[in-house]
């Protein structure tokens, strides 16, 4: 069912690219490559290493590195047709929610490009809003695959922790951080997980659980589904976002879902939860991009010492810099057991009201954003306010569930709005049941093509 | 007043197994440069560690050891700081939750607690020139346990015995190989100096010890620069010093102030490591009888001296050896002497390895049997051995080759005794005129005649008595 050219995906990279800057390589095919009849063309996110592209993770301190392996989910990408065309803009090291950190510049939103693509998979998100592919891959650690679906108006799912192999995904904070995907209809999207789902012996957090047929059953509707508006998340949401929530919830209600306020009392510290945990995790997983074996080495260092500082103090952008640095001090001896020890214990109560809530619901609705697109420079120079676009995603990480985003309609900026939908552990099918419902009620993807 | 010193090791031991502890690399020693890493062990971008069952496996049979509680639960942990033999820019290892707590290990008249064992990996080495430096990552992820001791050791004599007694261990659990200059052992001591009775003081931790004879000079050298920092008022500060074997001094590395914050945390690409109680008691069954039971069972069932049993325990293969040759002969006595003296003075003249040998314990076995039925004498039985141990052949192969065979046919001996009599009519007479002393002259005569092949016992009776008896 995923489809499209090879060759004419090129050719409207070519065409566009310039323009939205989703893409920080494209493929060489230019003489068109005899493609089997099941092949497709993808995006991927470049911090996914590949053989046959360079891997920058937006970052100056990768240099032209090269990976000897490809990522466990771009092997099997390729061994089921999936032809990769380029790899895609992020913010560096996807430490972001615009793309406006990558080393290499942003990436602009098909809808409006003085507009962001959000991030940090921007460039991904770009390029199936832009038909530039059909689908793409992302990465998320706090939404980086849900918040820039929503701001292009594009299907974007985070997996259950653990359902994809991160085996190849360079990591961010490595309890966080799942592969996810694009795609302008959720169909798309369940099946390009199905391709890059199960378990795979070189993660060793990767799920021995089975991977369930998404697509079965998809268009069976949400009658009897019982549906949870997460009460704590929406009550302060105003203005056209809370209309436009409101409206989606009723689409569930007219379909026969029983909906009622879902309680996750915990979810209001997500967000110093997530950027305790996700950073202390980075801080010391950037540690290997030192100078030594491969990657950027300062051409003025001289001793060991120099080495590590101008590499890194050359190579890493500023909002990485800042990651480490809130990172290490989270992790300091000292500091440990108030920032790092009780961010954990924070996340445990979370998981833990989010098992309660799924108890009583088979799905929870929030909006995917509490705003839509935001303007290129907006937010780039206050970093807790860029913080907060992840204030609806970030507990889904946090708590390994699965989450996606949906499109909902539009701002009167005619900007796309998005509806998030949550689901149990290891739940994605009941979750594409959801989302493909909406779609069909909906159909706001059709005002993408 | 005297000063008492208190002393602690931690003991870092490589685990014997094929591949490192996170990846399939091979472990071998002495590889070129660079040539057992990949991905994981390089520390590229998205590459992730994958847990070495049997390196957990060979912990958890040191840990049993040891009498360590096994843990059902225990959590990897990240060790941060920058080094480039350190690939990831962290150490895996386990902290707040090692894989062992507690146990004890017997040394001498005296128990040494062990606080903990725990699993981490191996860092690269270093090669330095005189304008650059060379990073080697051969033995970057190669799997190590930790033991930490308590601080029970109150010399560098107990301390050097302690580490003795505890590479004997890991070598006969299989643990590890034991070899020091390869660097398969290596020791750090912390050591302080109180007042008997009085609250610990302060410690200096010395690194890179890397031998029996290094660590008990390490350690006296810090009591007596301790002993002489506080008889002079001083204070000893806390800090990390570096042996230096070929000055036989310790040197300040780094002190407090100075060491490095690690900002340890549980490592999340590993989960929780989860030992079921089932595993370990399998693990239990490959534990080898350790050197201390042997001892005792070697005392108590085969009446062999203490000193005896301590030199065929020294190794576990000597002692496997002794063991089975003992069960072959059916005579532990004899199989433990000839162990003792003979094999272990071959092993030794020749620097074979066990492994090498060619006399198997099934072939003394029978050698000793041979002995025992009288079917050849000791002076021949130490040629048989001295030739199976040239040339690997059976004991009654050469026994038959050789025409060793000894002889205990009565008839024979005195047809022979009678022949050597005659020839000696002069030391006869000597002998009946009561020169006994030159019994032992005619018996060697008889023993030549039958080219050392006559029962010995035999032949010293047929002479008393042809001797004794009236004249023939």
């Amino acid at each position: 069912m995923i489809s499209g050219s090879i060759d004419e995906s090129l050719r409207t990279i070519r065409e566009n690219d310039g323009r939205i800057h989703a893409f920080l390589h494209v493929a060489k095919h230019d003489v068109p490559a005899i493609q089997p009849a099941d092949s497709f063309p993808v995006a991927i996110k470049d911090n996914l290493v590949t053989t046959d592209m360079p891997t920058t993770c937006g970052s100056r301190i990768l240099g032209e590195f090269y990976s000897p392996f490809d990522a466990t989910a771009v092997a099997r990408l390729r061994a089921a047709g999936g032809v990769i065309v380029g790899k895609t803009n992020l913010d560096e090291f996807a430490m972001g929610s615009s793309t406006e950190h990558s080393a290499f510049g942003v990436t602009r939103n098909p809808w409006d490009d003085t507009r962001v693509a959000g991030g940090s998979s921007g460039g991904s998100a770009a390029a199936v809003a832009a038909g530039m592919v059909p689908v793409a891959l992302g990465s998320e650690t706090g939404g980086s695959v849900r918040q820039p679906a929503a701001f292009c108006g594009i299907v974007g799912v985070k997996p259950t922790y653990g359902r994809v192999s991160r085996n190849g995904l360079v990591a961010f904070a490595s309890s966080l951080d799942q592969i996810g995907v694009f795609s302008r209809r959720v169909a798309e999207s369940a099946e390009l997980l199905a391709i890059i789902a199960g378990h795979d012996p070189l993660d060793s957090t990767s799920s021995r659980v089975l991977v369930d047929d998404y697509r079965d059953g998809i268009d069976s509707g949400v009658s009897g589904l019982r549906v949870g508006i997460v009460g704590e998340a929406i009550r302060d949401l105003k203005g056209e976002v809370r209309a436009n929530f409101d409206a989606a919830v009723e689409v569930y209600r007219r379909g026969g879902a029983k909906v009622e306020t879902a309680h996750v009392p915990s979810i209001g510290y997500s967000i110093a939860v997530y950027y305790i945990i996700a950073n202390a995790e980075a801080s010391t997983n950037l540690s290997r991009f030192d100078g030594i074996r491969y990657g950027h080495r300062s051409a003025r260092a001289r001793t060991l010492g120099e080495i590590y500082f101008d590499s890194r103090g050359e190579g890493f952008g500023p909002e990485v810099k800042r990651r480490i640095m809130l990172g290490t001090f989270a992790l300091s001896s000292g500091y440990y057991d108030a920032y790092y020890g009780r961010a954990q214990k924070v996340r445990a109560k979370l998981r833990a009201d989010f098992a309660t809530a799924f108890k009583q619901f088979d799905i929870l609705l929030t909006p995917t954003t509490p705003e839509p697109a935001f303007r290129i420079g907006e937010k780039v120079s206050d970093p807790l306010s860029m913080y907060l676009s992840d204030i609806f995603t970030a507990p889904a990480n946090l708590a390994g569930i699965p989450a996606m985003a949906v499109p909902s309609g539009f701002s009167s900026e005619g900007l796309p709005l998005s509806l998030q939908i949550m689901a149990p552990h290891f739940q994605e099918k009941v979750m594409f049941r959801a989302a493909q419902f909406f779609e069909n009620e909906t159909a706001y993807w059709r005002a993408t093509t | 007043m005297t000063w008492e010193a208190v002393i602690g090791l931690e003991v870092h031991a490589r685990l014997l197994t094929e591949s490192k502890l996170f990846c399939g690399c091979a472990t071998s020693f002495g590889a070129a440069p660079n040539t057992h890493v990949c991905p994981v062990c390089l520390a590229y971008p998205g590459a992730l560690p994958v847990l070495n069952r049997r390196a957990v496996e060979l912990a958890i049979r040191m840990a049993i050891a040891t009498d360590c509680e096994v843990q059902p639960r225990s959590v990897f942990a990240r060790k941060n700081y920058f080094y480039p033999d350190l690939p990831k820019g962290y150490q895996i290892s386990q902290f707040e939750r090692p894989i062992g707590t507690g146990g004890h290990v017997e040394n001498g008249g005296m128990t040494v607690r062990l606080t903990r064992i725990h699993i981490e990996e191996d860092a690269g080495k270093l090669m330095h020139e005189s304008d650059r430096s060379l990073v080697d990552l051969n033995r970057a992820g190669t799997p190590l346990i930790e033991i930490v001791s308590e601080p029970d050791l109150r010399s560098a004599s107990d301390a050097a015995a302690y580490f003795t007694r505890l590479r004997q261990i890991l070598m006969y659990t299989g643990a590890c190989d034991g070899n020091m200059e390869e660097g398969s052992l290596r020791c750090d001591a912390n050591v302080s100096l109180r007042r008997p009775g009085a609250p610990l003081g302060t410690r200096s931790e010395v690194k890179n010890v890397n031998s029996f004879r290094y660590l008990a000079r390490a350690i006296e050298f810090e009591i007596e620069r301790q002993t002489a920092i506080l008889e002079s008022g001083g204070k000893i500060v806390q800090e990390t010093r570096l042996f230096d074997p070929a000055a036989g001094e310790t040197r300040s590395m780094r002190t407090k102030e100075e060491s490095h914050d690690y900002r340890y945390f549980p490592d999340p690409d590993l989960l929780t490591l989860e030992i079921e109680q089932s595993w370990i008691e399998s693990i239990r069954g490959t534990v080898p009888l350790l050197p201390r039971q042997r001892i005792a069972r070697y005392q108590q069932d085969y009446a062999i001296s203490a000193g005896d049993a301590e030199v065929l325990t020294a190794d576990r293969g000597i002692a496997d050896f002794f063991e089975a040759t003992a069960a072959e002969a059916a005579n532990a006595k004899s199989a433990a002497n000839w162990v003792r003296n003979e094999v272990l003075r071959v092993l030794n003249d020749r620097k074979t390895e066990l492994a090498d040998y060619r006399v198997t314990p099934a072939m003394l076995g029978r050698l000793i049997r041979l002995i025992d039925s009288g079917a050849i004498g000791g002076k021949a039985a130490k040629e048989v051995f001295d030739e199976m141990s040239e040339s690997g052949d059976q004991p009654e192969t050469i026994v038959e080759k050789k025409g060793l065979s000894q002889v205990s046919d009565p008839a024979a001996i005195r047809d022979a005794a009678l022949l050597v009599l005659e020839r000696n009519p002069a030391q006869v007479e000597q002998y009946r005129a009561g020169k006994i002393q030159i019994f032992g002259f005619l018996v060697g005569q008889l023993m030549k005649e039958m080219r050392g092949r006559a029962n010995a016992e035999m032949a010293n009776q047929v002479i008393r008595e042809l001797l004794e008896s009236p004249r023939a």
